[in-house]
């Protein structure tokens, strides 16, 4: 007997039916008697010292109550704040700005538009600095310190390393074959469909409530209370609906500091809403990583090791969101689907005039660099080799009996299959005949190729042994109660931004309670009302969350077992949790459903019993799970203009156990054009002064329906061993692995004219300039 | 869209927008479809005193064709050319380009006047224009006067127009029999301004030579350019991949692009010629008779 709505059902989405119909609740909904708004002066200069600030002019725009400039901020101790990687980051800047459109000052205004006429009218004189844009030249000897407040006077913000160096070293000296690429994956920005904002509010006691644009109320209330110094209980952090979020809402922007210190300045609540080109100008910025790799193999093509040198630019300050104890992420999964022998990985972070970050856009904690590089080294390799690319890795995977396997650089994989996944990959595409239309089409100087890429990702931080963002441990939460009618009202420490969380989380509970999923209402963001969680990203809701949601109702059942047996005259011992309800064993017949122990547990209840029906699970995970996939893309390319068409694109992932195959499928369709993007289209670009190329939707290009091809995808299912469900995340899967496929594909169409890497977004100049240098255009 | 305050005015004939333009002695614009005008207010790039609103002069949006001339009113949206079917099959250079002009939303807005008067080098209607041979009606308050489209555009948002005239119409030549013509554009994502495009409009004498041919280029100069030499070398031609490689080449010559976000100097003069070439082959086909 199946419940409705329980795992494993492609259920319609219940959120959408407030979606579609435009009644969503975003935080720009939300409007308070006597709300002011904020508007933000920014710097037009990269990096330069602010002479002074006269405010004059502005307060006398009609309808402007308060200018804060960074001076008023020091004067309460809160010109800097924390960031998530215990560095520090200005809310306003007292002396020196450090990127073009940093904040500079805060207007507050009766309207919107007062407010905009009054940051044009506030004057502020800079002395420009020399600016430090490319970050290997921030390193070098005689670049300026752009952190002088740090103790060490260096651009090096740290360098990280894990592996043997020496025995990589020698490992790839005594190898047959090494290659070795530059690979650069250039900054881009995760372009959330709402923006950025929120509005504060504090009521006659001191209170107050943000209305906030958050992936994470719970952690972000509790550095709120540590930075201002008000006490956690007299902060409400409300994340009402977001319009997307992909790592970009997990930061604190200065903006929201600014309407918290505007709204106690002027005792009104203030709004703070930043448009399109300040989200793009000034928000947290992703990837950015500069890395050079060296893989090796034996002449047979088995691979020996790994090699990879990187910098990271981090702009003027690491406010990336990674676990505390890892600068550069995760990025040592980088060592993929693949058990190699020896591995070395450092990373150096580096300060620069540019916005700050190093936020996982998609991604889980820079899986997306490290998923990137290896798929593009192996391919390298296998065509060095003159193997197929597909055959190379074959040979080479981690074999599926090899689990849990222990990574050389220290991680341990849950579950895998990746033969299975890459061997259905190609059976969908038809890989073969692939390959020998594109020998007949080179034949007749035509260019097509085909690339792969079989990732593995590593998602849902995280156990608390090794996992916690500024000491608080990476776990999540979720707390259950079942109404006498036997409706039940769930709430989780996560937040959804267009997951699905309110239909997926049902499900579980529908699966785990019998009950009818439309019987259950989810709700988060309330740091009020939810129990306390780390929040959503880096696909760790469904492996942490909704793990706690499987604890939580396996609670329940516990104490719905005594209930029933108390109901039905029988002995605890004597019952099972069979076809969703509580039996006699052997006698089907003879049994209580979960609503009929809700209604007991408020009416009639075994003598002694506490009365209610409610649990709630904080779930600290045994392990990550690593979810994986092959990709397999093949590409046309007009050899005229350079232009990349893709042809088709095939996605098998694995997931473990899926709860809505459509909301599945939908992560996918989402995350593969957000590969696809990067892939062709998006970077963010800083001439020599600092100033942005294109902060706009006019120049940084999102892809649209017409340059998305149509997905295919289909699923292996290899559950995880130590997820009370089986289940994986998927939120990334697609984002993580889909650049390699496509890059491989360009690469392999050009292979034969002694191509071996092209630096992404691979526009349609960068390939015909390779094309005209090699006599082809 | 958060612009300085402005005034804003609905006059209900070209006259009396007339007289508002001359009021505001160049502080005022005219705001047709808005596509081209409020994202440079939104951004404060213009602050205009005041915003004269044309959409609500009656006869202003139209398409017809009389005896000599295809005339297109100033508040035509750009989406009409799509929808029109004299326009797909006579006038086929129009609606290759106005089905790749930004993306829905903004040709059901966006107007043909404002399209070619806001002397955007990257906008795609110009080209259209002067390779079509076009005559676009100004009016002001010393009457009418009529510009042929090369002489229109004189330097990046520079065109002939005085801020106190309104382009009202646009008159083009009647299509002949054996004409063929065809608006080629390289973007680099759909509905974005060109890398390159390219205007080709032939006319195919009955020997099979080409008898006239109109060329202009988008994107690759401080305005829509003509390629005068190249229309010189392709008439008397038959219309052949030698007259093309060779037209392109030569229109290659006058291409001046700069290096931008979309494409580096020597690419998008090397698409010139790929472009040009594509173009002329379209605009033949066409006066074959093909689609």
């Amino acid at each position: 007997m199946t419940v409705h709505g329980g795992i494993g059902q492609a259920i319609k989405r219940k959120e959408d039916a407030r979606f579609v119909r435009g009644k969503g609740n975003y935080v720009d909904d939300v409007k308070l008697p006597g709300m002011l708004y904020l508007d933000i002066v920014r710097s037009p200069y990269a990096h330069a010292r602010i002479r002074s600030i006269n405010i004059e002019k502005a307060m006398k725009v009609p309808g402007v109550l308060a200018v804060v400039t960074g001076k008023d901020l020091a004067m309460a101790n809160l010109a800097w704040m924390p960031t998530l990687m215990s560095d520090k980051q200005m809310v306003l800047p007292t002396d020196r700005v450090m990127y073009q459109a940093q904040e500079v000052a805060g207007v507050v205004a009766e309207s919107r538009y007062a407010a905009a006429d009054g940051v044009a009218a506030v004057e502020v004189d800079y002395d420009p600095l020399p600016v430090v844009v490319d970050p290997k030249k921030a390193l070098e000897p005689d670049a300026p310190i752009l952190r002088p407040d740090r103790k060490e006077q260096t651009n090096r913000i740290w360098h990280w390393e894990v592996g043997d160096r020496e025995g990589t070293d020698k490992a790839l000296k005594s190898s047959d074959v090494v290659v070795r690429e530059n690979l650069y994956i250039p900054r881009i920005l995760v372009s959330s469909i709402e923006t950025c904002g929120c509005v504060a509010s504090f009521d006659a006691m001191g209170k107050l409530t943000l209305w906030m644009t958050t992936q994470a109320p719970h952690a972000i209330r509790t550095v709120f209370a540590m930075v201002t110094g008000l006490p956690e209980q007299k902060i409400r952090i409300i994340s009402p609906d977001l319009g997307g979020g992909f790592g970009g809402k997990v930061p604190v922007y200065p903006g929201y500091v600014l309407a918290v210190v505007a709204a106690l300045k002027t005792g009104q609540p203030v709004k703070w809403i930043e448009d399109r080109s300040e989200n793009l100008q000034a928000d947290s910025f992703a990837r950015d990583y500069h890395i050079t790799a060296e893989i090796g193999a034996t002449k047979d093509g088995k691979l020996t090791a790994l090699r990879v040198k990187t910098i990271a630019d981090h702009g003027y300050t690491d406010a990336a969101a990674n676990p505390s104890k890892f600068p550069a992420g995760l990025f040592h999964i980088i060592t993929g689907s693949y058990p190699f022998q020896k591995a070395h990985v450092e990373v150096d972070g580096v300060y620069t005039n540019k916005p700050p970050g190093g936020i996982a856009y998609r991604c889980s904690f820079r899986v997306t660099e490290a998923a990137f590089t290896i798929e593009r080294m192996v391919d390298i390799l296998a065509h060095k080799l003159g193997m197929d690319p597909a055959e190379f890795r074959m040979k080479n995977f981690i074999p599926s009996g090899a689990f849990p396997f222990k990574s050389v650089l220290g991680w341990t994989y849950d579950s895998g299959n990746y033969p299975a996944a890459l061997r259905k990959a190609m059976d969908l595409i038809g890989y073969d005949a692939l390959r020998k239309e594109q020998a007949e089409k080179r034949k007749q100087g035509e260019l097509m190729g085909i690339g792969i890429s079989s990732f593995t990702e590593i998602v849902g931080a995280g156990p608390s042994h090794t996992f916690d963002i500024l000491g608080l441990k990476m776990f999540d939460s979720c707390e259950v109660r079942i109404h006498p009618t036997g409706k039940a009202i769930a709430r989780f420490g996560t937040k959804s931004q267009g997951q699905g969380h309110e239909t997926t989380y049902a499900q579980i509970l529908a699966e785990e309670l019998g009950l009818s999923s439309e019987d259950i209402s989810v709700e988060e963001g309330d740091t009020d009302t939810a129990p306390y969680g780390l929040g959503t990203y880096a696909s760790r809701s469904t492996p942490t969350a909704g793990a706690a949601a499987a604890i939580a109702a396996r609670k329940i059942r516990d104490k719905g077992q005594k209930i029933a047996a108390h109901l039905l005259e029988v002995g605890p011992g004597d019952l099972e949790w069979k076809d969703h309800k509580f039996q006699v064993k052997g006698v089907p017949d003879k049994a209580k459903t979960m609503q009929e122990v809700a209604f007991a547990a408020y009416t009639n209840l075994p003598p002694g019993m506490e009365m209610g029906l409610e649990a709630v699970d904080y779930y600290d995970p045994p392990n990550m799970t690593y979810p994986f996939g092959s990709y397999i893309c093949a590409v046309d390319i007009d050899k005229e203009t350079g232009e990349v068409h893709i042809r088709r694109f095939v996605a098998v992932d694995d997931c473990g156990t899926i709860i809505n195959p459509m909301i599945v499928d939908g992560q996918i369709h989402g995350g593969l054009t957000m590969g696809l993007a990067p892939a062709l289209l998006e970077e963010i670009q800083y001439d020599e002064n600092g100033n942005i190329q294109g902060g706009s939707f006019m120049d940084y290009l999102l892809p649209t329906a017409v340059e998305t091809p149509k997905w295919e995808t289909a699923k292996t299912t290899t559950p995880s061993p130590h997820h009370p469900l089986g289940a994986k995340g998927v939120g990334e899967s697609a984002t993580v692995g889909a650049p390699a496929a496509i890059v491989n594909a360009v690469v392999d169409a050009l292979a034969h004219l002694g191509v071996t890497h092209i630096d992404i977004p691979m526009t349609p100049w960068k390939v015909w300039n390779i094309l005209h240098q090699k006599g082809v255009a | 869209m958060i612009p300085p305050r402005f005034e804003y005015f609905a006059p209900a004939t070209i006259d009396e927008a007339i007289q508002i333009l001359d009021r505001f002695e160049g502080e005022a614009k005219v705001l047709a479809g808005g596509q081209s005008l409020l994202p440079v207010m939104k951004l404060r790039l213009a602050e205009p005193r005041a915003l004269v609103d044309i959409n609500r002069i009656p006869n202003l949006a139209f398409i017809r064709e009389d005896a000599k001339s295809l005339r297109i009113g100033a508040t035509t949206r750009t989406n009409d050319l799509n929808d029109s079917d004299l326009i797909h099959k006579r006038y086929p250079i129009l609606s290759d380009a106005a089905y790749e002009i930004a993306d829905p939303l903004v040709r059901n807005m966006g107007t043909v006047g404002g399209n070619v008067s806001h002397g955007d080098p990257a906008n795609d209607l110009p080209a259209c224009m002067i390779a079509l041979g076009a005559i676009f009606h100004l009016r002001g308050p010393k009457g009418n006067r009529a510009i042929p489209a090369p002489e229109f555009y004189q330097d990046t948002f520079v065109t002939a127009l005085a801020p106190n005239e309104l382009l009202h119409e646009i008159e083009i030549p009647k299509a002949k029999a054996g004409q063929g013509n065809a608006y080629v554009k390289l973007e680099k994502r759909v509905g974005d301004f060109p890398i390159v495009g390219i205007a080709a409009n032939l006319l195919i004498g009955s020997k099979g030579v080409i008898q006239a041919a109109g060329l202009a280029l988008t994107a690759v100069g401080p305005t829509v350019l003509k390629a005068v030499e190249a229309e010189r070398h392709l008439v008397g031609k038959a219309p052949d991949e030698a007259a093309f490689a060779r037209a392109s080449e030569i229109a290659k010559g006058i291409a001046n692009p700069t290096s931008d976000l979309r494409g580096p100097a020597e690419y998008k003069k090397a698409m010139v010629g790929v472009l040009t070439r594509r173009a002329l082959h379209r605009a033949a086909d066409r006066a074959r008779g093909g689609a």
